[in-house]
């Protein structure tokens, strides 16, 4: 299925299809149980941390799939800014309960 | 409604839901086939069209350059918005929130994080730099280098305190320079109108050879802008958000 008639180009870093595909399993596998780590973690701060290494899975999904540029915004945004605006958050919480 | 009502009320809706969403499941293309024309004539077109390597964002600032403007005007409320809510009313004063119970001991950050955070601030700046200036030759562009930037600015917070953030990125100017980023995407656009152009239109030469720094024309200027406005918003956002964990305010008496 080709329709612009572009033919696959091989370099020697293409990666075999067959690695590829079981590349793609694992990562998406890694992903799903992440999402459920991070839904199962109950305490606030440990969720967060959990969050972020999520966000990293995210990266590296997209990553194998090619897309180098959504990897470098789920990086910074998944794994970094988002992160950072909870833990602020939380604390500012926490500091009126008490 | 008992809670026996509930379930079923639950249960018929989640298999009309299932239902659904199967149904569009088996509708769609197979896995890794693109049906649509634009991916391919892009990539067929774009490097020649652009001089631009990083199509990505010959896509974002200059195909969709107005959808990008859109988004980008997204963050800039989002930061107005933010330091609007969180701004100082008239009549209040601040102090440090300090732990004050007693039998606490709230550790210092530890030097193993001042460290790691000191040494990573110089690599972060120049690898948030390295992304919001190289958008037309490789993957990258402002939106990612701005947040990596600002993440510079928030390892000199971990590494040092508050105040040291505070100084080195005081509000005003922050806000000055995530107006220039914004304003000066909307100016790339206008400039264009004035010479005659449609809003947008890449009019700056686009260089010699695809995939050059100095190639690309607009794209790789849009991109700064765009980098210079998202660090700033992000700094800006962060830095609120710090004060209001910081310092408690209160109304003078």
């Amino acid at each position: 299925m080709n329709p612009a008639g572009i033919t696959a180009v091989v370099t020697p870093y293409t990666v075999p299809a067959a690695l590829m595909d079981t590349l793609q399993v694992t990562v998406l596998v890694l992903v799903a149980a992440g999402a459920t780590a991070v839904v199962l973690t109950r305490a606030p701060v440990r969720q967060v941390i959990v969050l972020s290494g999520y966000g990293l899975l995210l990266a590296i999904l997209f990553m194998v799939f090619q897309a180098p540029d959504v990897t470098l915004s789920e990086l910074t945004v998944g794994a970094v800014a988002l992160p950072i605006l909870l833990l602020l958050a939380l604390a500012k919480v926490r500091r009126r309960e008490e | 409604m008992t809670p026996a009502q509930r379930r079923w009320a639950f249960l018929a809706g989640a298999a009309g839901m299932v239902a659904f969403y199967l149904w569009g499941m088996a509708g769609l293309p197979g896995f890794g086939n693109y049906p649509g024309p634009y991916g391919n004539i892009i990539n067929a077109i774009a490097v020649a069209q652009t001089h631009a390597t990083g199509v990505v964002s010959a896509v974002n600032f200059e195909y969709r350059g107005f959808d990008t403007l859109g988004e980008e005007f997204i963050l800039f409320v989002a930061a107005t918005g933010v330091s609007t809510v969180l701004r100082h009313l008239r009549g209040e004063r601040e102090r440090s929130a300090l732990d004050e119970a007693k039998d606490r001991d709230v550790p210092p950050t530890s030097d193993a994080v001042r460290l790691v955070a000191l040494i990573f601030t110089g690599p972060t700046v120049v690898i948030g730099w390295y992304l919001a200036s190289h958008a037309q030759t490789s993957p990258s562009g402002g939106f990612q280098g701005g947040v990596v930037l600002a993440t510079g600015f928030i390892l000199i917070y971990l590494s040092g305190e508050f105040l040291v953030f505070e100084r080195i990125s005081p509000v005003n100017i922050t806000d000055a320079v995530e107006a220039v980023g914004a304003g000066g995407f909307a100016c790339i656009g206008v400039s264009a109108v004035a010479l005659g152009l449609p809003y947008l239109s890449n009019f700056l030469p686009l260089g010699r050879t695809p995939g050059a720094v100095d190639s690309s024309g607009t794209i790789a200027l849009i991109s700064f802008f765009v980098g210079i406005e998202v660090a700033a918003a992000f700094v800006l956002i962060v830095s609120e958000l710090l004060e209001q964990t910081l310092l408690i305010r209160q109304v003078s008496p």
